[in-house]
């Protein structure tokens, strides 16, 4: 029989889901509200320095490459599943298409951080 | 053959039958939003490689009014996410026992939606902490 890799894909779709479950609502308020409109937090706390300090670091840098690949998996995933539901039946191509966005978004993302350095 | 021409019931809209497939699709659709959100991360992570100028060039971009309306959306799909992520999470992980007794569903979503609560305020305060 033929092994599925559906394992595979599911689980960096829960791992993506229970990641933005947990933690998502409260970064969406830091990164896209309070702090470019000067809200509540420092106005530094997104500066380049504390940034790119930040992502220097390598728990830093774990932590920003698991939120932007895992939500993008988590994405594809679902979206891959809503184009069939909306009738359009080619799984295959579809998901070619949605899984290779993530994957490329995950290759840039680690490209980024191994650049920004240690 | 070619005559034939039987009839297929149409599935357009089939999520609008019912208030269950319409929870379900407020569901999946979140998943567009939490790409989109990656996505801005993602640029930001390459303008922040690409150095100084670039980065704040994003930085201004996410203070424009339009960004600022977008992330409203983003987060409203963010903890709708949340809530449907729990609510769901009694059917999508195994049975669990307790003592020899099932876990209830409300005891899961529950448990779940307090766990993301102390997770969103844990996440606040470590970054309020950081530059103050």
């Amino acid at each position: 029989m033929k092994r599925s890799n559906e394992p595979i894909f599911w689980s960096l779709f829960g791992a993506g889901g229970m990641l933005a479950a947990l933690i998502g609502p409260a970064l969406v308020f830091i990164t896209g509200i309070a702090v470019p409109h000067g809200w509540i937090f420092a106005p530094d706390t997104m500066s380049y320095a504390n940034m790119h300090a930040f992502a220097q670091n390598w728990a830093g840098k774990i932590f920003l490459f698991a939120v932007v690949s895992l939500f993008l998996w988590h994405a594809a995933h679902r979206i891959a599943i809503l184009v069939h539901d909306f009738g359009i039946h080619a799984v295959t191509v579809v998901k070619l298409f949605s899984y290779g966005f993530a994957l490329v978004g995950t290759v840039v993302a680690g490209y980024a951080l191994l650049g920004i350095g240690f | 053959m070619s005559n034939r021409r039987p009839y297929v019931r149409s599935m357009d809209g089939w999520w609008k039958r019912d208030a269950y497939f319409m929870r379900y699709m407020a569901r999946e659709v979140t998943a567009i939003f939490v790409a989109a959100y990656a996505v801005i991360l993602l640029a930001g992570l390459v303008r922040l490689n690409q150095g100084e100028a670039a980065f704040n060039g994003w930085l201004q971009y996410l203070k424009t009014p339009w960004m600022l309306v977008f992330h409203l959306i983003v987060l409203a799909t963010f903890v709708y996410h949340t809530w449907s992520w729990f609510k769901i999470m009694p059917k999508t992980m195994p049975i669990m026992f307790v003592g020899g007794k099932r876990v209830q569903p409300g005891t899961i979503t529950g448990t779940g939606l307090a766990a993301a609560v102390v997770a969103c305020l844990a996440v606040l305060f470590i970054v309020g902490g950081m530059h103050s």
